[in-house]
């Protein structure tokens, strides 16, 4: 390729420079508009939360308790908060006790008729894990009332 | 690639909480700081909690809605904050019984059971009931000006609990959320006769069963997936308290519960009154609508061992409730003085009939008191019970109530027979005092 000069008169030198910076500054602003709702929108939108999200909030763990969502911090938890929690909130789980085998059978329903997916190597991580931590406890007919908090009643 | 963790809104917010509202969900206050100056930011806001957010207008600037971080209290618009939350998406939340005390249960204390999500931008100037099914003689349509000015309205006090009360009690434990004793309310509820509207279109002979349908959103938020479409025999629909309601408690019904219009069907599982009501099918068969398959608001026809496996074709739909009661006064733990007489007063209700006897016990069910019971204000409305209770001596005590429906069914002791998905728990409620 041969080489070509151009003489620009100063004003031409001026006018190109503000475009260039025009065109920066507006390409930068694009930009960084897009990142940020891009970085919004990778939290929060249902539809991106499936199972292909590695990580949706962060694993805050307190007292053995994972903070975001309320569930024990043991074996599995994480896969739990990637597939379980875009449709409902882990207080559906959490209040929940099953076996391995009722745990199964409550995924099988959800898949069965309300749209869960086939949740592959992925389930007997989730089953084990809830298995293992809400599983049922040891309890008669009826149990003693439980958590009474006493006042003093005035008539 | 940015981290797709929870860090970058605690971030923002400690930076620049005004500027992370205003970033994150284009949310401006005015000078107070508080409330939302554009609407869109508050949809927005609530879009992603799932839920409208209470008392909007006071939220202070610069605040994470708690439930984005946390399980910390969550408010529901129009609820008293003394609610239970179960699970705030879907929204379910109970009343405990010492809120329950009223005799007309009113709105802010009604329980609130969803099966999916809240509808939104409820228009209900083009809000359309439509009515059709193979046993219609035609296909109809209302508006809701249509349905108050052609109908002729009622008023009725009925009797609204969800089928799973009491499920946290079963053993083995049953799946879903785990009601305690207060998803179950009485207020006042107006519309016209289920019967007077589909008498206008015409019913066919073959009639078996009618089923709605609402506007609630799949949690999956696949627009096309009907949440639940439950229903009743013909039967229960022709009666005179059968309504389809557009007011409660002569106010607008609460969202939570279903507002613009809904059905009532008193003394049946809630399931039954089928919520922000847009379709009703007349069917020549059981309505086959989701969650009336399966386990779903079915009991094992006959009795079963706890944790039995049971084929589907050996459950039966849930129709009538079962005879019940509650404490409402005083709350649980009460401690009085040696001596002194306790007021002990409540309410109970038997599903399709009335409560004939009312009875409480302060020594583990050994011996049983005869309480003061009301008339119920129309059928299908719960009846007031009240008592004066005398303690022999000093120490720990449990009030027992038990009710007993016009058939002399009563109230069990222990909780009754199990069902896999945890049913019709109608265990006498109990309360603990302490006499000093
Ligand atoms: C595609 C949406 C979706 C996903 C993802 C999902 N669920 Fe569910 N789940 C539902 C729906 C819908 C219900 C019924 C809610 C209702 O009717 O109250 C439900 C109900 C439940 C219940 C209560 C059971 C019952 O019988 O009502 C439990 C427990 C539960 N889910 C656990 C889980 C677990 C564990 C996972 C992860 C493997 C999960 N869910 C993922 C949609 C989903």
């Amino acid at each position: 390729m041969g080489e070509r000069k151009y003489n620009l008169t100063d004003e031409e030198k001026s006018k190109v420079k503000s475009l260039v910076s025009f065109t920066s500054y507006f390409l930068f602003s694009c930009l960084a508009i897009i990142s940020i709702v891009t970085y919004i929108m990778l939290w929060y939108v249902p539809e991106i939360n499936t199972a292909t999200n590695d990580q949706i909030v962060e694993d805050k763990v307190e007292n053995g308790i994972d903070l975001s969502t309320g569930l024990i911090a043991d074996e599995g938890y994480k896969m739990v908060k990637q597939q379980c929690i875009s449709c409902h909130s882990s207080k559906l789980i959490i209040q929940n006790r099953a076996t391995k085998e009722g745990w199964t059978n409550i995924i099988q329903w959800m898949q069965e008729t309300q749209n869960l997916w086939d949740l592959g190597k992925n389930e007997e991580i989730i089953v084990n894990y809830l298995a293992k931590n809400y599983a049922p406890d040891e309890q008669g007919r009826r149990k003693p009332l439980e958590n009474i908090d006493w006042y003093v009643l005035k008539q | 690639m940015i981290k797709k963790d929870r860090k970058g809104i605690h971030e923002l917010y400690s930076i620049d909480p005004i500027e992370a509202d205003k970033l994150l969900w284009g949310r401006e206050t005015d000078s107070s700081r508080r409330g939302f100056l554009k609407k869109t930011a508050l949809a927005t806001m609530g879009t992603f909690l799932g839920a409208e957010i209470a008392f909007a207008n006071t939220m202070p600037a610069g605040l994470i809605p708690a439930s984005l971080i946390s399980d910390e209290p969550f408010l529901i618009p129009g609820k008293h904050a003394g609610l239970v939350i179960l699970n705030d998406k879907p929204i379910n939340a109970e009343t405990p019984p010492h809120l329950l005390n009223d005799i007309i249960t009113p709105a802010d204390k009604l329980f609130v059971r969803n099966n999916g999500l809240v509808p939104e931008n409820i228009d209900v100037n083009n809000w359309i009931l439509t009515i059709e099914g193979e046993s219609a003689k035609e296909k109809k349509t209302f508006t809701l000006e249509e349905l108050k000015s052609n109908f002729k309205h009622y008023t009725y006090q009925l009797t609204l609990e969800c089928g799973g009360n009491g499920r946290n009690e079963f053993n083995p434990p049953a799946k879903g959320n785990q009601w305690s004793l207060g998803a179950v309310g009485c207020p006042e509820w107006t519309g016209a006769r289920l019967k007077d509207v589909l008498q206008s279109i015409g019913v066919k002979d073959d009639a078996v069963y009618i089923g709605y349908y609402g506007k609630d959103i799949h949690l999956s938020q696949n627009p096309d997936k009907v949440v639940i479409s439950r229903g009743v025999p013909v039967k229960k629909a022709m009666e005179d308290e059968s309504l389809i309601a557009w007011s409660m408690n002569n106010e607008e019904i609460p969202v939570m519960n279903g507002y613009p219009l809904r059905l009532i069907f008193g003394g049946w599982p809630g399931s039954t009154s089928g919520k922000w009501l847009h379709k009703i099918v007349i069917r020549n068969k059981i309505h086959d609508g989701p969650k009336m398959e399966g386990a779903s608001y079915r009991v094992p026809c006959n009795f079963v061992s706890p944790g039995s496996e049971i084929d589907n074709e050996d459950m039966c739909i849930i129709e009538s409730m079962p005879v019940k009661s509650l404490i409402t006064y005083p709350k649980s733990g009460a401690v009085i003085n040696d001596g002194t007489f306790l007021k002990v007063n409540g309410h109970a209700w038997a599903g399709d009939y009335k409560v004939s006897e009312m009875q409480i016990s302060i020594d583990f069910g050994s011996t049983w008191q005869k309480c003061e019971l009301k008339s119920p204000k129309n059928r299908h409305a719960w009846q007031q019970w009240n008592a004066n209770v005398n303690f022999p001596k000093k120490g720990y005590y449990e009030v027992w109530a038990r009710a007993t429906d016009s058939n002399r069914k009563s109230q069990p002791m222990v909780v009754p027979g199990w069902n896999p998905k945890g049913y019709l728990n109608n265990a006498c409620h109990r309360i603990a005092v302490k006499v000093v």
